[in-house]
């Protein structure tokens, strides 16, 4: 161990802003000069329980619109806490620049360090550098953007009243898991110049009304002409699976303010959508990352070791994996199998066994394991992670097997792979596959418009080994639909090829959203 | 790296949100409110408090998967099985791995609703009926009440303890020379032969006499008034009477009912005013005054005697309530019998005494859980139906199950205009 060669940084539990201010630095050499790692510049927000359980109700955001199911949260959140039947999260961090970590006052000066190094770098630094968060954030302008949000919702609650407002919102939450791009197409426009663009859409309209216009005598209806199918599809850009941005576009009676409306919950579906793409990893970053550094204070003797056993137990809380047969089982705990992962590249970059070498020939022996973890935080998602990087090692170190569910067979689950030299790659796939979210979320998409015709709407679900939908919540989300399409909507779920399963038809409401 | 401490900053961002959710899920949380009642004791309502609502009509849907279908997992801490072993399906629900964005298991929460929250939504569309004294509400008598001392006041407010017990803490704290120690010093001087001496003391006297002289023996700054705040006398109160017969004829369900009736009477009274006392009379044969624990555990027996109670009643309300300063409330749960010779008695004190100061008098005949409906009314019964003709302030319903309590109330003290308002 090296000598001490550090200030020690804290004495007890106690801390103040200087505590925090130098346990930030200690942690900023070691993560800058040690680790390599980028980051955007932190904000330590110090915070209470109450303030804890705000951020939470409101999807982790500092600044939120209003709405009922916030409230719901909320009072979720707060019952539970309140019995004491479950702590608060000991972080929130938030993707933007400057990076904002909020720390619970109720924390010890060990768990302020543990936090700063866990949020303040290890997440910091994998939302500045994820090629996924790089494609769809907008770190600098996403705090403006929800103000903007905020401000907007607001001004139309009072223009068109609290129900009118809550009807849309209530519509666009229950298809916001379907309000995002899966690809990336043109370059998306950040969300500073959103705003602008909203408010010169608005300076545009109120500019170029006139009330005469409404006097205008009006003729015969211009006929449409026909289009053939592929032509009328072509123009509603179908099939889309984007649906809220299907609606923001299409939708025949929506007022402007509700297509705004949908188009923030979609801009924030957006921003959600890399974090539903690497649990793993970024829990995982932000672990390794904490681990590291805490024991590099301890090594320098910026913590004494009174602190690194405190530290050292929270950690094994959080990286605790109970096995599939324990009452505590609740699935994969993603800061224990990223943190893992990630020991274990390093270990297969820096002391490789045969097999490794064999199963990881670009990474094995190449002895700069912190360069090997950079390129993965950066260029890799859960799923590719998984698929590439999960090792013979580890599956055996962790017991994996690979249990099948098939309803066909009358007596019971099959145990398809264990840990074994057949078992590995159909693990590891298999895992893998859980990860994509083409495959957790319904594949849904708007495949059809009559948009001469009567309007109606075809959407269609591919049902993959026989998981059709839920059918109460999926016919309260097409109900939603219906609302803000305003005219019929038919859903048919169907199989890989093509045959219709099931279908749901639903018609608007009366009193629905675009009335 | 900069610092903010936010932990200044306005709390409550969830109010409103909580607000919406709540107006959102009212009718289910009123139903929440009214069945976490039933347990509780009468002042104990009063508390506000924890209910569990169901999730639905506050749900907020997504499409997810169903459970029909294949399913894949991949679990960890294999430690027996090989590929290709069957394991037996676990029972639904119990142990079954859940693969993430499955369904949520919830199907209610725990929720905490401040007191107002509760009684809000428990009363929402109740008022009191005939609201003859509410113009009380607004002309308080003035009453003036100690409340401690001043430094100003008129002499005829001197306090004069307090005023010399400051004055001589002050004197002791200067070291004022007593009366006493002067004279002893001038007497020893008188007697001192010694010039010397006799300077000395005489120095010292003189410097003891200017230090009285400078350290008066009361000073302005010690007087104090007694200080009187004037206190608005609160009339808009009102006394709640519940009369239970307690013979031996009524069960410990028809107790139960009747329990929640007060129960819900008294919130209400609450509501409405800045006081509320509650009478518990009981009676058999006789009638006696007791607490709430008495009034419904503890077991009597004897024959019924009504009027024995309204007498009861009357007394205290002579004794302790004038009507003038008090809105009065009856409620009178009985299982409908009394004895014959009894009624005349009753019926006028009813309509002499009673009725005539009283606000609201609900008469509540208490049966037997899943009793069939009485078709002809008990003696009380058909008694109170004939008073009633001329006092509409009398109201009487039958209640037999629990779950009819709340309608029942509710009916009673709904929302009308007095004169539409009939038995």
């Amino acid at each position: 161990m090296a000598k001490a060669s550090m200030e020690r940084l804290f004495d007890g539990a106690d801390w103040d802003f200087s505590t925090i201010q130098r346990i930030h630095d200690a942690c900023q050499r070691i993560a800058i000069d040690e680790l390599g790692l980028d980051v955007y510049p932190n904000q330590i927000e110090i915070i209470t329980a109450e303030q804890m359980l705000d951020v939470y109700s409101s999807i982790g955001m500092p600044l939120f619109y209003k709405h009922w199911s916030f409230g719901k949260h909320f009072a979720h959140h707060e019952a539970f806490y309140r019995k004491g039947l479950r702590g608060l999260a000991y972080e929130i961090v938030i993707n933007s620049s400057p990076c904002i970590s909020y720390l619970m006052e109720e924390n010890t000066a060990t768990m302020q360090a543990l936090v700063i190094a866990h949020a303040a770098f290890g997440h910091n630094h994998f939302f500045k550098n994820n090629y996924l968060f790089k494609l769809w954030t907008d770190a600098e302008g996403i705090l403006e953007y929800l103000n903007f949000a905020k401000g907007y919702i607001t001004r139309c609650e009072e223009r068109y009243g609290h129900a009118a407002v809550e009807r849309t919102l209530d519509a666009a939450h229950a298809l916001m898991s379907h309000g995002v791009h899966r690809y990336a197409g043109r370059k998306t426009p950040s969300l500073r110049e959103e705003e602008t663009r909203e408010r010169e859409r608005r300076e545009y309209d109120e500019r170029i009304f006139n009330d005469l216009w409404r006097t205008v005598p009006v003729g015969k209806g211009k006929v449409m002409p026909d289009l053939d199918l592929e032509r009328r599809r072509a123009i509603a850009g179908l099939p889309q699976e984007n649906v809220l941005y299907f609606l923001e576009k299409m939708a025949p009676r929506l007022k402007p303010w509700q297509r705004e409306i949908l188009r923030i919950v979609r801009h924030v579906a957006q921003y959600f959508y890399p974090q539903s793409q690497t649990k793993v990893m970024n829990e995982g970053t932000a672990t390794y990352v904490h681990y590291r550094i805490m024991t590099r204070l301890h090594e320098l003797g910026g913590i004494g070791d009174g602190d690194f056993l405190e530290f050292l137990k929270s950690h094994t809380n959080v990286v605790f994996q109970p096995t599939f047969n324990d009452q505590r089982y609740s699935g994969l705990n993603p800061y224990a199998l990223g943190f893992a992962m990630m020991q274990d590249i390093e270990r297969i970059v820096t002391k490789p066994k045969e097999e490794d070498r064999l199963w990881f020939p670009e990474i094995a022996g190449t002895g700069d394991a912190m360069a090997v973890l950079r390129d993965l935080w950066a260029n890799y998602r859960d799923e590719s992670f998984v698929s590439q990087f999960l090792s013979p090692h580890l599956m055996r170190q962790m017991r994996m097997f690979h249990l099948t569910d098939d309803p066909q067979e009358e007596e019971g689950l099959r145990v398809a792979a264990i840990h074994d030299e057949r078992g590995y790659r159909r693990i590891r796939r298999e895992l893998a596959r859980q990860y994509d979210v083409g495959w957790i979320d319904p594949h849904i998409e708007i495949v059809d418009v009559d948009l001469a015709g009567d309007r109606r709407l075809l959407v269609k679900h591919t049902v993959l080994n026989g998981g059709f939908l839920e059918d109460a919540d999926a016919k309260r989300v097409l109900q939603h639909l219906a609302d803000l399409w305003s005219y019929d909507v038919l859903m048919q779920e169907v199989d890989s090829t093509g045959l219709v399963l099931r279908e749901h038809l639903t018609h608007p409401r009366l009193s629905s959203v675009a009335a | 790296m900069h610092i903010v401490d936010r932990r200044l900053n306005p709390g409550g961002k969830s109010l409103e949100n909580r607000q919406r959710f709540l107006r959102r899920a009212k009718a289910l949380v009123q139903r929440a409110v009214y069945e976490s009642s039933q347990n509780r004791d009468i002042q104990d309502i009063l508390k506000g408090g924890e209910i569990s609502i169901p999730l639905d009509g506050t749900e907020e849907p997504r499409f997810h998967r169903g459970p029909e279908g294949l399913r894949e997992h991949i679990l960890p801490g294999n430690k027996e099985f090989l590929e290709g072993d069957i394991l037996p399906r676990p029972d639904s629900g119990g142990g079954k791995p859940k693969a993430g964005g499955e369904g949520s298991g919830e199907d209610a929460f725990r929720f905490i609703l401040t007191r107002d929250e509760f009684l809000d939504l428990f009363l929402d569309d109740l008022e009191l009926p005939d609201l003859a004294k509410k113009r009380l509400v607004s002309a308080d008598q003035i009453n003036p009440v100690r409340s401690g001392y001043s430094v100003t006041g008129s002499p005829a407010n001197l306090a004069i303890n307090r005023t010399m017990r400051l004055a001589m803490m002050r004197r002791v704290a200067l070291h004022r020379p007593k009366p006493e120690t002067v004279a002893k010093l001038a007497a020893e001087a008188a007697e001192c032969k010694d010039d010397e001496r006799r300077a000395a003391l005489e120095a010292e006297i003189k410097l003891l006499e200017s230090k009285v002289r400078r350290i008066p023996y009361i000073d302005p700054i010690d007087i104090r008034y007694r200080r009187f705040e004037n206190e608005p006398k609160p009339v808009a109160q009102a006394v709640m009477f519940c009369l239970m017969d307690v013979s031996g004829s009524m069960s410990e369900h028809m107790k139960d009912l009747a329990k929640r009736f007060y129960m819900l009477l008294y919130i209400f009274l609450t509501r409405q005013y800045r006081r509320v006392e509650i009478v518990f009379i009981r009676h058999t044969d006789v009638a006696e005054e007791v607490d709430e624990e008495t009034f419904f555990r503890s077991p009597a027996t004897g024959g019924t005697q009504v009027s024995s109670a309204l007498e009861a009643m009357r007394r205290i309300l002579q004794d302790r309530f004038p009507p003038s300063d008090w809105n009065i409330y009856a409620a009178q749960a009985s299982d409908g019998d009394n004895a014959y010779s009894d009624n005349a008695t009753a019926a006028a004190l009813l309509t002499d005494a009673i009725l005539p100061v009283s606000q609201y008098f609900a008469y509540l005949e208490v049966g037997e859980a899943r009793s069939v409906a009485i078709s002809s009314g008990s003696a009380l019964w058909s008694l109170y139906e004939r008073i009633q003709a001329g006092w509409p302030v009398l109201s009487m319903r039958r209640v037999s199950d629990r779950s009819q309590i709340y309608p029942v109330f509710h009916d009673l003290f709904q929302r009308r205009a007095a004169e539409t308002r009939s038995g």
